[in-house]
């Protein structure tokens, strides 16, 4: 039988923070170096919460986001979602688009093409991060954008989480100097994902 | 007389008499289903996040799931005086909130919408009206003096069922 998130965690509590800090760590300077630009990034803050929290974690409730969402494929199974505020995504997109810092009109389909590009190398760095770390396969499919409530669209994390257990892995990255971006990161493998991860990473798990 | 706005959160159920009401922001994939008794005016909402308790291993919050959570939901409102013969609820919910293929969470938003009708079917409690699917987030409210149940999404006029 399969161990619980929360197993793994009171096992490891140190790895899933490393996997966590080396996957966004990964990501974030691929971001910066699609965009071009010098940044800095704080220790990633991770965060282990029961999912009835996850609507609250980044904000109010009702505070409008960008999530991008992409499937996990190969040896592990699941999804992973990049989510950042609205001011965060706009300055994303002028960077990405070359446009004036300042724009802020509402995404049009072409911006929402650059979103999901940016969803696809951070998702990319994140994975190719873990891969790395772990001699497995692990590849990410096509992206999806959501743009809405916050507790809306972390429902679908809370809801992953919530099949296998009562609480949910949420990483949190603040990268600043010439953005102030505020990312968040959710890795959400299915079933037996996690424990093949901390299994490839010579972590024996009984 | 204006009553307070009590909020209900995530996988969470409360319920109120009139004149206050209640309140969930921000459902995705997951159900609000409020629940009234025009009577009394004893009004519950709960906001469910899985369709089924038995399926799943490890939890420990039966206001997560749409058969503990309504059972639950209805004792609590009984306690405070309403009759179930009298119940009707109203839902809304369940969006299928990425076009992601292959995951599960593609349908749990359907699933919960059709596990919470078929909960309120058990109960014998009639579903006057529903509100779900399609791709956004709602905020819902309901009132308990009259029933009426709102509900607000991203670029949307406020509408009610």
């Amino acid at each position: 039988m399969s161990k619980t998130l929360e197993e793994i965690n009171q096992l490891y509590p140190d790895v899933l923070r490393e996997i966590g800090n080396v996957g966004a760590g990964n990501a974030t300077t691929a971001i910066a170096n699609m965009l071009n630009l010098r940044v800095n990034m704080g220790v990633p803050r991770v965060e282990f919460m029961p999912v009835e929290r996850i609507g609250t974690a980044i904000g109010a409730e009702d505070s409008i986001i960008v999530g991008i969402m992409l499937g996990v494929e190969g040896d592990v199974d699941g999804s992973m979602m990049f989510l950042m505020d609205l001011p965060s995504a706009h300055h994303l997109v002028n960077q990405l688009m070359m446009r004036d810092p300042d724009y802020n009109e509402e995404f049009n389909d072409m911006d929402l093409s650059a979103i999901k590009e940016i969803g696809n190398i951070i998702a990319g760095a994140y994975l190719s991060a873990l891969a790395g770390m772990t001699n497995l396969t692990i590849l990410p499919t096509v992206p999806y954008v959501a743009i809405d409530m916050a507790a809306s669209i972390l429902s679908v994390p809370a809801i992953e989480f919530g099949m296998v257990g009562d609480n949910a892995l949420l990483i949190e990255t603040e990268m600043s100097d010439e953005l102030g971006i505020n990312g968040y990161y959710i890795l959400m493998p299915e079933g037996d994902s996690y424990e093949k991860i901390l299994r490839a990473l010579g972590l024996p798990m009984d | 007389m204006a009553g307070k706005m009590i909020k209900v959160g995530m996988a969470d159920l409360k319920v109120c008499k009139a004149p206050d009401n209640l309140t969930t922001i921000g459902l995705g994939s997951c159900i609000g289903i409020a629940i009234y008794d025009p009577i009394t005016k004893v009004t519950g909402l709960a906001h469910i996040m899985l369709p089924d308790s038995t399926a799943i291993r490890n939890h420990s919050n039966i206001a997560k799931f749409a058969d503990t959570g309504i059972t639950k939901l209805v004792e609590d409102m009984i306690r405070m005086g309403a009759s179930k013969s009298r119940m009707k609820a109203k839902i809304a919910g369940g969006a299928k909130m990425f076009d992601l293929g292959g995951s599960n969470a593609i349908n749990v938003g359907q699933r919960n919408a059709e596990a919470s009708k078929k909960k309120l079917r058990e109960l014998g409690i009639p579903l006057i009206s529903s509100d779900t699917g399609k791709n956004f987030g709602r905020t819902v409210e309901i009132y308990s003096a009259n029933g009426e149940f709102l509900i607000k999404a991203v670029g949307r006029d406020t509408y009610k069922i």
